[in-house]
C-alpha cells in the first residue's frame, strides 16, 4: 500500500518538456530517501492544461506541480514527499488559496468542463489495466455480452444522440445499424485515428491516456454489428498513442478481453493496428479503409457505402476516436446520461484542442452548447499581451471561422454549420488583431494543396488555382475580378469533388470571405495587409523623431538594409529590406514603422 | 475474462489502492507530522502504518496525509485527526503498535482513544 500517488503526465506535450526525465529522477530521488515503497510514481496520459507543463500532481493532497524541471525533483521529493511540506513556488497560481490549496476542478480551467471522453485522461495510468478497470472500464462490454442484445445496443447509441465526432456528425446508432443489417461471411471495425488536422491533438490525447476505452468501445461495436475483427488505424507520427495502444491490446488479449469467447457469450473479437505515413486523405474514411487494404491512400466513390462494401469488400462501421471513447460511458450510465448534456440536436460534450493565440493552451471537453467567448475567456484565460480576439478557426483546413461577433453562439454541429462554419474534428486555433485572414486561408489552402492525392481534377488542380489566385492577393497583383474567381471555383470544387478533403478544402476560404471580405478588399484595392502580415504589401521605415542612432538595428539587420551614422537617425533601404522585422524585435525606442 | 464477478474483483482491489486519489472531500483526515523532529521520533512508520490499517480495512472517505511540525517537538511522533463538523483530536507520541487501536476505536467507531491524546499525555 503506497501511501502517496504522484501522477506526472507523459502526454505528448510534457513528454516533449522532459517529463519522461522527471519521472526517472523522481524515481531515484524516491530511492535515495528509501521511500520507493511509500510514493508511488504514475505515469498518466494528458492533463489538458498543456501550456503549464511538464504538470504533476501530488495525492492524498491533490496538489498540482506546473512548470516542473528536472532541478525541482530533489525538492519536491525533500520538502514534499518526505516532510509533507508542499513546494509553495511550483504550486499552480491558481490552486494556491490561503495557507491550503484549492482542488484543480476548481480552478477556471477545469470547473465549465465535463469530461466524458477524457474521463481517465490524467487520473489513470494508461499502461495499467488493473487501472482502467479500477474506474469501471470493460463493464459496459461486460453489460453488453451478458445482458443485451446487439439491437439493444444500437438502440442505446442511436438514443443517446451520439453523432460522429470526427467532423461529419453522422449519428453513430444509425451508422451502426446499417453495418447490422447487412449480412456477411466477414464484417469489420475500424477506429479513424489519423488525425491530421494541424492543430488537433484530442484523439492523440485520449489514446495515449485512456487507450483501453478504446479497445473496449471497438469491441462493443463489433458485438453490436456482427463484426469479429477490428483494426486502429493510426499515424506513425504519434509513436506514445501507438505504443500504449500495443500494450492496452496486449493486455486485454491476456486478460481474455480480446480473443475468443470473451465472458463467456461465444462472442469472438480481435484488433489489429494499422499505421499511416501521414497522408491527411487517409483520415477520409473510404481512402483509409483502401490504405488498410495495403494500396495507395486514395478515396473511392461513394455509393456503395462502407457499410455495404468497405474494408476489404466487406460491411465496415467506422468511427473516430473520440466518437469510440463516448461509448462505454453511454452502456454503462444509459442514453439518458448522454443526452441529457449538450444540445437538443447535438448531445454530450467535445473535445476541443484549443491552440494559437490563447494563454491556457491544452486540452478542453466541454458540454455542447457551450459558447465560443466561454472557451476563450473563462476555460482559455483570454488572449495574451492584451490583445484583442479576432477569430476562432475550427476544424483545421475543412473548417471555417467564427468571428468576434459571434463569439456567443452556442458551439454545436447545426449552429457552426449555420454560420457557414463547421465542428470538425475538434481544433481550435485561436487568433488575434495580428492575424491576416487571408494569409490564414492561404495557409491551409497550402495544406490541401499539398495532401490532395490528385484522384480527382477539381481537387488536384482547382486547390491549386485557389491558391495562385490567393497569393496574387497577398501580393498586391489581384483585382476584384480575380476576388470573383476565386469564390466561384471554390463552390465548383466544393460541389464537384470526390470525397470530403476536396469538398471541404475551400471552406476557408469561403468563411474568410464572408466574415472579413473587407480584409481581401484591402489587398486588393489598397494594396494594404490591414493585420501587416503579407511582406509583399507591407514595409518597414525609421521615424526620424524617435530614432536615437544607437545602430543596434543596423548590427542586427541580416541584409545589410539599414544605414546611419552613430547618434543620428537611420534610414531603411527598402529594395534591399527583406521584410523580416528583426530591426522591429531589436529597437528598444519603438523608432521602426511597419506600414 | 469469463464473467461479470471475475472483473468486479479486480476492480474492486485496484480501486482500493488508488483511493488517495480521489482527493480529501469531506471525509476523515488523519495527519501525521513529518518534519525533521516527526521523523526523529518515527513518524514515518507511524504514517505507513495508517496507510496500511485503512487499506486493510477498506476505509472508504479516510486520508491519510502528512504535515509539517506542529509545534510540540518533544511530543511527536504527533497524529491530527480532523472530523467534519467535530473537534480536531491530537495523539501524541504515537506509535505504530498504538495505530490500530486509533483506527478501529475513533475513526471506525467514533470514540477517540483519549489517552494517547495531547490532554491526556501533557497533564502527566
Amino acid at each position: 500500500m503506497y501511501r502517496s500517488h504522484v501522477l506526472v503526465c507523459g502526454g505528448t506535450g510534457c513528454t516533449s518538456s522532459h517529463s519522461a526525465e522527471i519521472i526517472e529522477k523522481l524515481e531515484q530521488e524516491l530511492k535515495a530517501k528509501d521511500l520507493e515503497n511509500e510514493v508511488k510514481v504514475i505515469k498518466t496520459g494528458c492533463f489538458g492544461l498543456c501550456a503549464l507543463g511538464p504538470v504533476m500532481i501530488v495525492y492524498p493532497e491533490g496538489c498540482f506541480y506546473s512548470e516542473v524541471k528536472v532541478e525541482d525533483v530533489p525538492e519536491i521529493v525533500e520538502e514534499h514527499l518526505l516532510k509533507g511540506r508542499m513546494v509553495k513556488r511550483l504550486l499552480y497560481e491558481e490552486t494556491v488559496h490561503k495557507d491550503d490549496i484549492k482542488p484543480l476542478n476548481e480552478t477556471n480551467f477545469y470547473k465549465k468542463q465535463h469530461r466524458v471522453a477524457l474521463r481517465n485522461c490524467g487520473v489513470i495510468d494508461p499502461e495499467n489495466i488493473e487501472e482502467y478497470i479500477a474506474m469501471d472500464g470493460y463493464q459496459a462490454l461486460a453489460k453488453c455480452l451478458t445482458e443485451l442484445t446487439p439491437d439493444e445496443v444500437i438502440q442505446i447509441v442511436k438514443d443517446s444522440g451520439l453523432r460522429g465526432r470526427g467532423g461529419g456528425g453522422f449519428p453513430t446508432g444509425l451508422k451502426w445499424s446499417f453495418t447490422a443489417k447487412n449480412s456477411a461471411d466477414q464484417k469489420y471495425v475500424v477506429c479513424n485515428a489519423d488525425e491530421g488536422d494541424p492543430g488537433a491533438f484530442m484523439d492523440r490525447s485520449v489514446l495515449e491516456g485512456d487507450p483501453h476505452c478504446i479497445v473496449e468501445a471497438m469491441t462493443i461495436c463489433g458485438y453490436a454489428t456482427g463484426a469479429t475483427e477490428g483494426y486502429v488505424y493510426v499515424r506513425a507520427e504519434y509513436p506514445i498513442a501507438v505504443h500504449r495502444l500495443e500494450v492496452a491490446i496486449k493486455q486485454a488479449r491476456e486478460a481474455g478481453l480480446l480473443g475468443k469467447n470473451i465472458f463467456n457469450s461465444g462472442f469472438d473479437f480481435d484488433l489489429h493496428i494499422r499505421l499511416g505515413a501521414g497522408a491527411f486523405v487517409c483520415g477520409e474514411e473510404t481512402a483509409l479503409m483502401t490504405s488498410i487494404e495495403g494500396n495507395r491512400g486514395e478515396p473511392r466513390p461513394r455509393p456503395p457505402y462502407p457499410a455495404v462494401k468497405g474494408l476489404f469488400g466487406k460491411p465496415t462501421t467506422e468511427n473516430n476516436v473520440e466518437t469510440f471513447a463516448n461509448i462505454p460511458q453511454i452502456i454503462l450510465n444509459g442514453a439518458e446520461f448522454f443526452n441529457s448534456m449538450g444540445t437538443e440536436k447535438s448531445t454530450g460534450t467535445k473535445v476541443f484542442a484549443l491552440g494559437g493565440k490563447i494563454n491556457n493552451t491544452g486540452l478542453v471537453e466541454i458540454p455542447m452548447g457551450t459558447t465560443l467567448r466561454e472557451i476563450i475567456e473563462d476555460i482559455g484565460g483570454g488572449i495574451p499581451n492584451g490583445k484583442k480576439f479576432k477569430a476562432a478557426q475550427t476544424g483545421g483546413p475543412s473548417g471555417g471561422c467564427i468571428p468576434a461577433s459571434l463569439m456567443d453562439t452556442p458551439i454545436d454541429y447545426d449552429n457552426l454549420t449555420a454560420i457557414g462554419c463547421m465542428m470538425g474534428s475538434g481544433g481550435l486555433i485561436v487568433m488575434d488583431e495580428d492575424n491576416c485572414m487571408v494569409d490564414i486561408a492561404k495557409f491551409f489552402l497550402d495544406f490541401t494543396v499539398d495532401e490532395s492525392c490528385g484522384k480527382c481534377t477539381p481537387c488536384r488542380i482547382g486547390t491549386k488555382r485557389m491558391r495562385e489566385l490567393l497569393e496574387k492577393i497577398t501580393d498586391g497583383k489581384a483585382t476584384l475580378d480575380d476576388l470573383d474567381e476565386l469564390e466561384s471555383l471554390a463552390h465548383y470544387i466544393k460541389d464537384n469533388s470526390l470525397c470530403g478533403l476536396g469538398q471541404t478544402a475551400p471552406n476557408p476560404v469561403l468563411a474568410t470571405l464572408r466574415f472579413f471580405k473587407d480584409e481581401y478588399i484591402s489587398h486588393i484595392v489598397d494594396k494594404k495587409c490591414p493585420a501587416g502580415v503579407c511582406k509583399k504589401l507591407i514595409s518597414y521605415s525609421v521615424d526620424a523623431d524617435k530614432c536615437k542612432g544607437c545602430t543596434a538595428c543596423a548590427r542586427k539587420c541580416p541584409v545589410g538594409a539599414i544605414s546611419g551614422a552613430v547618434k543620428t537617425a537611420h534610414t531603411i533601404d527598402t529594395s534591399k529590406c527583406i521584410k523580416c522585422g528583426v530591426c522591429m524585435d531589436t529597437c528598444r525606442f519603438g523608432a521602426i514603422v511597419k506600414k | 475474462m469469463k464473467s461479470l464477478e471475475e472483473l468486479l474483483a479486480i476492480r474492486d482491489k485496484a480501486k482500493a489502492a488508488m483511493t488517495d486519489r480521489e482527493g480529501t472531500g469531506d471525509g476523515i483526515r488523519v495527519v501525521v507530522g513529518m518534519a525533521t523532529c516527526g521523523i526523529a521520533a518515527g513518524a514515518r512508520p507511524v504514517l505507513n502504518a495508517f496507510v496500511d490499517e485503512v487499506a486493510k480495512r477498506n476505509l472508504k472517505n479516510v486520508t491519510v496525509a502528512q504535515t509539517g511540525c506542529i509545534g510540540m517537538c518533544q511530543y511527536e511522533p504527533i497524529v491530527e485527526v480532523f472530523e467534519p463538523g467535530k473537534d480536531k483530536v491530537t495523539y501524541v507520541q504515537v506509535t505504530p503498535e498504538k495505530v490500530a487501536e486509533i483506527v478501529a476505536s475513533h475513526i471506525v467507531n467514533g470514540n477517540p482513544v483519549v489517552d494517547y491524546t495531547v490532554g491526556a499525555v501533557v497533564k502527566d
